[in-house]
């Protein structure tokens, strides 16, 4: 892609970043660098931390629901678990999550820079996201306890509710910041910083996807932070805003809500959806399928998908005019991500097919997300919506789209981009065998629940009827596999950063985006020089297969 | 058996299994496709990749047949929708009252009841209000759910086909006890109903014995709340 391939970055005398002494050395040169690649690795540190915790809660929850009645824990303990689970899953997880582990630290290197525009900034919102994450945890230990509301705080019951709802809210509404600044970072590089040559069209599609991203970050988030404000004002002060009792309306917090968190569906999906465009073309190792489809259709999808947020709120009531121009769009916004995976199964055809880790995750990517897209269109029909709507049915469709879809392309993204960070090598037969784990007890887990919930079993329900028995103990029992996968996957990962063989070499994969141009690790600017882009991404122009080279430990 | 429980389980079901068909069909095709392309085009039977970059009629067809596919899906919806939301005039009114964690039946005569009581092939209409937070209210066997937000009237109707006993789940999260948010729905003939809407409101009604002890149990358990 670049002309001058061989001039980049050969000086070997440079150190790499991780090596790379600043004005401050130690932890201090980690906590206070403004390298986009360190705040990267910070991120990941956070950002994996709270998963684990999210993970352990989840299995909790499932564990408790393995037979009807009481099993491991009360009903307020069980209220509060799935509420800090999808706390912590989202805001703390899966938004921040992919852009800004690998939106940090590869989106500087695709488009040929040395930084992000504000490398500042960029460390300020990591500070943001710590001390939201320190407030959602807070709440765990004061008197109060954590809040019992849902992730989803509904008013009245978030006002009423004597758990430690303010934290939170606090949490969230300091995150929001973190994205919303992460946002207008990226925005401003896509713009400022790309390198000489790269047009838009000449952008690898990932770089789109962040792109896309980050409008409906600094477009959306406010309204959330606004609203959580409001609910911690009627909270504190007893204004009426939200709750009827005081003179509120409820369903304009539903509104306000959705306003922001159904767009925060597409922060969670599209950046993933980048990481697959990027992942396809390297291991097929051909030119991808109509670049310019997928590249629209990830600002269609960031268009279309602000436009739909009352789809929640289908059993709340609305005019008849609201509930059908809400169905209406939900189904068109299901056509852009279905062009996308058609593009990318069309760019299985003719390629060269190596099945790595990687490349796993995301052929299982495609599988679990268009489950999770083709029962989210089922949901955009408002007569059966009526019947799914507050049931499993919802738990396991988002399950498959934010899990199976965001989650898996982000275990692609580090089985892809480790050995370019870290300049180790991961046991290559262990992740595959950590996938085959991971995938089927992810199905075994969320398939039941869209089963029960068809058949009427609640969601949020801390005890269920005997009829809704066996497809708990199989989802308690697939939940048991994942997380066997997810030890094995991590511990494979975590002991290649320790003791995995060393790789220096620039490009493991064959991929021919920027970053494997670059030495690995990559050096503390990136780049020695700066290149210049003349051809399209992808472009794989003899086909000639990559070398295979054996694991040397 | 006459088309399911309630009125609406014929058109619900029929567009849930069109759009279930639609949807297997497509995750069939994308799958079977998957497997073909890797199994055929492996890096150890093809070394050599091909590439192919964009096609129009291809991107157009993938375009068109799924956005026809969609329309037609949502318009099946929208008119079951609609069913649902045109409430006949001649239906009976229960007045249905919701508070944490229990559902309260008021008829038209002033009686009371903790389940559900409804003759068979008659439009019922439910008058829904809540005393504290949002609740909904849901019977997954007649297809119906509506949210229930305090200081609002919201209303849902039905015409139960069969006498039979089917389960009331409050969907709608309302805090600790949520999950025990239950109740029955029992239809009867229109001459028993006839019967149990004229007897008192201390008759206990028969449905009870069939439960199991567990439903008992909890049911109790409301009411000595209830009285706390």
């Amino acid at each position: 892609m670049a002309s001058d391939a061989e001039v980049i970055g050969t000086n070997r005398h440079e150190p790499s970043y991780l090596d790379y002494k600043g004005k401050h050395s130690g932890i201090k040169g980690w906590l206070l660098s403004t390298d986009h690649k360190r705040i990267g690795i910070l991120y990941m540190i956070g950002i994996l931390t709270f998963f684990f915790v999210g993970v352990f809660l989840g299995f909790l929850m499932r564990l408790e629901l393995i037979a009807p009645g009481e099993t491991i824990v009360s009903a307020e303990t069980y209220n509060q678990l799935f509420t800090l689970h999808g706390v912590i899953m989202i805001f703390l997880f899966i938004i921040p999550g992919i852009p800004a582990i690998f939106g940090n630290f590869f989106l500087p290197i695709l488009i040929g820079a040395k930084d992000v525009a504000f490398p500042r900034l960029n460390l300020f919102s990591w500070y943001l996201y710590l001390t939201g994450g320190t407030l959602a945890l807070l709440s765990i230990v004061l008197p109060g306890g954590p809040a019992d509301t849902g992730w989803t705080f509904y008013i009245p019951y978030s006002v009423r509710t004597g758990t430690n709802v303010i934290l939170p809210l606090s949490a969230a509404f300091v995150l929001g910041f973190s994205s919303l600044l992460t946002g207008l970072n990226f925005i401003t590089t896509v713009h400022r910083l790309r390198a000489p040559g790269m047009t838009w069209f000449k952008m690898p599609l990932s770089v789109w996807s962040f792109y896309a991203t980050a409008w409906v970050q600094v477009l959306a988030t406010p309204i959330i932070a606004i609203t959580l404000m409001l609910v911690a004002i009627e909270r504190l002060l007893h204004i009426g805003i939200f709750d009827p009792a005081l003179g509120g309306d409820p369903v304009l917090y539903q509104h306000l809500f959705w306003i922001y968190s159904h767009p925060a569906v597409y922060i969670m999906i599209i950046p993933a959806m980048g990481i697959v465009s990027e992942i396809i073309p390297v291991f097929t190792h051909r030119t991808i399928f109509g670049y310019k489809f997928i590249a629209f259709s990830s600002i269609a999808i960031a268009l279309f998908g602000s436009l739909v947020w009352a789809h929640h709120m289908f059993t709340a009531g609305m005019s008849d005019a609201g509930q059908f121009i809400f169905s209406l769009l939900t189904m068109i916004v299901a056509i852009p991500s279905a062009i996308k995976v058609f593009n990318w199964v069309a760019t299985l055809y003719k390629g060269s097919i190596d099945l790595a880790a990687p490349m796993l995750y995301v052929l299982a990517f495609i599988f679990l997300f268009s489950i999770g897209g083709l029962t989210g269109v089922m949901q955009g029909v408002i007569s059966i919506n009526i019947q799914f709507h507050d049931t499993a049915f919802i738990v396991g469709h988002f399950h498959y789209v934010m899990f199976g879809g965001t989650g898996f392309a982000m275990f692609a993204a580090f089985h892809y981009w480790m050995p370019k960070m870290f300049g180790r090598m991961y046991n290559r037969k262990l992740a595959k065998i950590a996938f085959w784990f991971v995938f089927i007890g992810f199905n075994f887990l969320y398939f039941p629940m869209l089963v029960m919930g068809w058949l009427g079993m609640p969601r949020r329900y801390y005890d269920y009827l005997p009829q809704f028995h066996p497809y708990h103990l199989i989802s308690t029992i697939g939940s048991w596999i994942l997380i066997t996968g997810l030890i094995i996957m991590f511990y494979n990962l975590f002991k290649a950063l320790r003791s995995g063989p060393v790789v220096t070499e620039k490009n493991m994969w064959g991929g021919e985006t920027l970053e494997w141009q670059i030495d690995t690790p990559p050096i503390h600017e990136n780049f020695t020089e700066i290149p210049v882009i003349e051809e399209r991404p992808y472009m794989y122009k003899d086909n000639d297969p990559p070398v295979e080279k054996e694991e040397t430990v | 058996m006459s088309g399911g429980a309630s009125n609406f389980v014929e058109s619900v079901d029929s567009v849930f299994l069109l759009s279930i068909i639609i949807s297997v069909f497509f995750l069939v095709l994308i799958t079977v496709m998957m497997i073909y392309f890797v199994i055929k085009y492996s890096r150890k039977r093809n070394p050599k990749a091909v590439n192919v970059h964009s096609n129009m009629m291809l991107e157009v067809t993938w375009t068109i047949i799924p956005m026809i596919l969609v329309l037609i899906l949502f318009w099946y919806g929208w008119v079951g929708y609609k069913e649902m939301a045109d409430i006949p005039e001649d239906a009976m009114t229960v007045e249905v009252t919701a508070q944490m964690w229990q559902w309260q039946f008021k008829y038209e005569t002033g009686k009371v009841a903790d389940s559900l009581f409804v003759p068979v092939n008659k439009a019922v209409k439910l008058a829904l209000t809540s005393n504290d937070v949002n609740h909904a209210f849901f019977v997954p066997a007649f297809r119906i759910k509506k949210d229930i937000f305090p200081g609002r009237d919201r209303a849902v109707w039905f015409i139960a086909n069969d006498i039979e006993v089917y389960d009331i789940f409050c969907a709608e999260y309302c805090g600790l006890n949520h999950s025990a948010m239950l109740a029955k729905v029992v239809v009867m003939s229109a001459a028993d109903f006839e019967i149990w809407l004229n007897a008192g409101n201390d008759i206990k009604p028969d449905y009870k014995a069939e439960l199991n002890d567990n439903d008992k149990a909890e049911t109790e358990l409301f009411e000595s709340e209830n009285q706390n």
